[in-house]
């Protein structure tokens, strides 16, 4: 893959997707977020939050227009290719059930850098169970270690999901509204490992959430209905 | 694909109930299948090794499956004999290397009493080359000395020594009784696992001297004296000549033809002609001697100087007029045989080809319905980057562990019931089931239930690969 190092995280020129022709769900002149940048994505439910997160992950494809994570465009990659591109440059986490159940907690986080070889030359020769171990120490999941995931507590897991999603030092980490399950204290505990972690990994951070109060947290908030400029902001899914 | 493979093992162990139970129905349906090819071959193998180093089975004309099954099996009896003197006569000839002779006598307590010789025990093979020895003793050589199957030996409980009474008939039970006639055991047989270890052996003479009461009897045929030398083929004896040894014309020449034309019609034939009056001697000579053979056998075995002259040895048998014979090739009977009795194999193929496939149905079922359940995992696996192949290879290789390891278990179960069941099987029907290494068919079926295991597999595969493609990283689940 060639991503440019001077290149932005994100940059989409004149996205537009549609589930169903003519009906867009997500339509975007210009969006870049520059590397490093800590970005709160948020917007009511049915704004195209989670599209313009399939579309950033390389899972959709847009149907117009460029989708530049590094530099490079995804939009007329293959899906295989996609999919290559985000095991090696993406880290996901979802709102909830982050985990694949029946691995211990260490083999989830490990999972990125076993599926993927380029995502484990990453580790730019570390040892990968070394690396979750310190990744699992960092978010104050050590104990947990070797725990199946079903013993876990909510923010124990989401946790697990960001060690998981940082493993392997991915350029771009993307958060799926991963504290709605949490109470407000630990939203504040996760979102300051979080972050800690993505600043320590010098990963770019894009956060959507429609809890307004985290904005001030991040270092720049966009506000998804100002930007998609769709007709119909309703994703099938929401 | 290492971490596929780990991923689907683990997979698996997580649903150690479903998953034990859906190799549990390959692992029966395998052990149904792989068991009955078993017992078939087996069955098969014990049946065509029944006989060996016999090249010609001879008896009189008749259906070759009735020769067949009367001396190899031991299952009916020909309704005439074969003449002593047709017996030597033929034992002569030049390209007979061996004959055993078979006389079919009275029963005893449901076994058969077979009358043969010495070549007997030293010619028989069965199986590969398995050869007939003795347990304990040996051959009989006076005429009230008996030898044993092995299965008579151990049913009947007789032991060296024990007197031995003959009835007439093959039902048991002692209406006639030869109580006059006691035989005794000299020699048991070590088994064989084939009809030999279910008949008892006397000497040719020990079945004479059970006949001995019936030798005035109207329908016993009048028996030639011991020692006539075989017929020429259309030679006519002077009516009324006592056959003297020494007075004899001269035994059939090897390679003699009878002058054509003159066809010897059976019915026609010297012993019908032969005087009464050498009833009395052959009677006489019963009690003196041990040579002394009765009148009749039921057939004979040839075993040829050069298995190449077998063929030819045959036809000229089957197309001798003396005294009508039927000489089978014991391997082409066996054949023909087992052709008519193996239709019934073929139901239990598709019987346990039927098995199979619900077995995996089952697996079927089992991997589909646990999908939605796992939409999640999916997404996730896809999050991480994770391209719809790899999802597909996961359900698929998921399927193939499930259907190999239902196949291992079913091959450990078949060879544990073997180890278990044989002695079972064996005392019950006679089938001695070798345990042996997997033969090329059970390997082919075992090919058949994983390759069609690990296609099973792609139905979920693709299922799970278009919710994929649909789910992206969102499933509604």
């Amino acid at each position: 893959m060639n991503t440019h190092a001077a290149a932005p995280a994100v940059a989409l020129q004149q996205v537009r997707f549609a589930y169903r022709a003519g009906q867009d769900v997500v339509n975007i002149d210009n969006l870049t977020i520059g590397r490093g940048e800590t970005v709160f994505l948020h917007g009511p439910s049915g704004s195209g939050k989670t599209t313009l997160l399939g579309l950033l992950a390389g899972v959709l494809q847009a149907n117009a227009g460029a989708v530049r994570i590094l530099g490079e465009n995804l939009t007329p990659l293959a899906s295989g290719a996609r999919d290559a591109f985000r095991a090696q440059h993406l880290g996901y986490v979802f709102q909830q059930f982050n985990l694949i159940p029946y691995l211990s907690v260490r083999d989830n986080i490990l999972l990125p850098v076993r599926l993927d070889a380029e995502r484990r030359a990453k580790l730019k020769g570390v040892d990968p169970i070394a690396a979750a171990d310190a990744l699992a120490a960092e978010l104050d999941i050590a104990g947990a270690i070797h725990s199946p995931v079903t013993e876990l507590s909510v923010g124990q897991q989401q946790r697990v999901a960001v060690a998981r999603a940082l493993i392997g030092a991915p350029e771009v980490v993307i958060c799926d509204e991963p504290t709605s399950a949490l109470d407000s204290d630990r939203r504040q505990r996760f979102l300051e490992l979080l972050f800690a972690s993505c600043h320590k990994a010098g990963a770019t951070l894009v956060f959507v959430s429609h809890d307004l109060s985290l904005q001030s947290l991040f270092s720049r908030t966009v506000s998804l209905p100002d930007i998609n400029t769709a007709s119909a902001v309703s994703a099938p899914e929401n | 694909m290492g971490i596929i493979f780990n991923l689907a093992m683990q997979s698996l162990r997580s649903r150690r109930f479903t998953s034990a139970l859906t190799m549990a129905s390959i692992a029966l349906s395998v052990t149904l299948l792989v068991g009955i090819e078993h017992v078939r071959s087996g069955v098969r193998e014990s049946f065509a090794g029944t006989i060996r180093g016999v090249d010609l089975i001879v008896g009189a004309r008749g259906g070759s499956l009735q020769v067949l099954l009367s001396t190899v099996f031991g299952i009916g009896a020909s309704s005439t004999g074969v003449s002593m003197e047709t017996f030597e006569r033929w034992s002569a000839h030049p390209a007979v290397g061996w004959t055993i002779p078979y006389a079919l006598g009275d029963s005893h307590r449901g076994y058969r009493v077979i009358g043969t010789t010495a070549e007997f025990y030293e010619r028989y093979r069965y199986r590969e080359d398995g050869r007939v020895s003795f347990a304990q003793g040996a051959a009989s050589a006076a005429d009230d000395e008996v030898v044993l199957g092995a299965e008579v030996a151990e049913r009947l409980g007789y032991t060296m020594g024990s007197p031995i009474v003959v009835t007439h008939g093959l039902q048991g039970g002692g209406i006639s009784d030869h109580e006059g006639n006691p035989f005794h055991v000299v020699g048991v047989l070590a088994r064989t696992f084939t009809p030999i270890d279910r008949a008892i052996y006397v000497t040719l003479g020990g079945i004479e001297a059970m006949h001995e009461d019936f030798a005035a009897m109207p329908m016993a045929t009048p028996p030639p004296a011991i020692g006539t030398p075989p017929a020429m083929p259309g030679y006519e004896p002077p009516p009324g000549t006592p056959s003297m040894p020494g007075a004899e014309p001269p035994p059939a020449m090897p390679g003699y033809e009878p002058p054509a034309g003159t066809p010897t019609m059976p019915g026609a034939e010297p012993p019908a002609s032969t005087p009464p009056q050498s009833d009395a001697a052959t009677g006489e000579a019963g009690h003196e001697g041990h040579d002394h053979a009765p009148e009749q056998i039921s057939a004979f075995f040839v075993g040829t100087k050069n298995r190449f002259e077998a063929l030819q040895l045959q036809r000229e048998m089957n197309t001798d007029f003396t005294e009508p014979l039927t000489a089978i090739i014991p391997g082409v009977a066996l054949g023909e045989l087992w052709q008519n009795i193996s239709s019934a194999e073929v139901g239990l193929r598709i019987v346990a080809l039927f098995a199979v496939a619900i077995g995996l149905t089952g697996m079927l079922v089992a991997l589909y319905s646990s999908l939605d359940a796992r939409r999640r995992e999916m997404a996730i696996l896809r999050a991480v980057g994770a391209g719809p192949r790899t999802i597909v290879s996961l359900l698929v290789l998921e399927s193939a562990l499930l259907a190999f390891v239902g196949c291992v278990i079913g091959v450990v179960v078949v060879y544990a019931l073997l180890v278990f069941g044989q002695g079972a099987i064996e005392a019950r029907s006679g089938v001695h089931l070798a345990i042996r290494a997997l033969g090329a068919t059970e390997w082919k079926y075992l090919a058949l239930v994983l390759g069609a295991g690990t296609l099973v597999g792609f139905v979920p595969a693709i299922k799970a690969y278009r919710t994929s493609l649909t789910d992206g990283l969102s499933p509604r689940a």
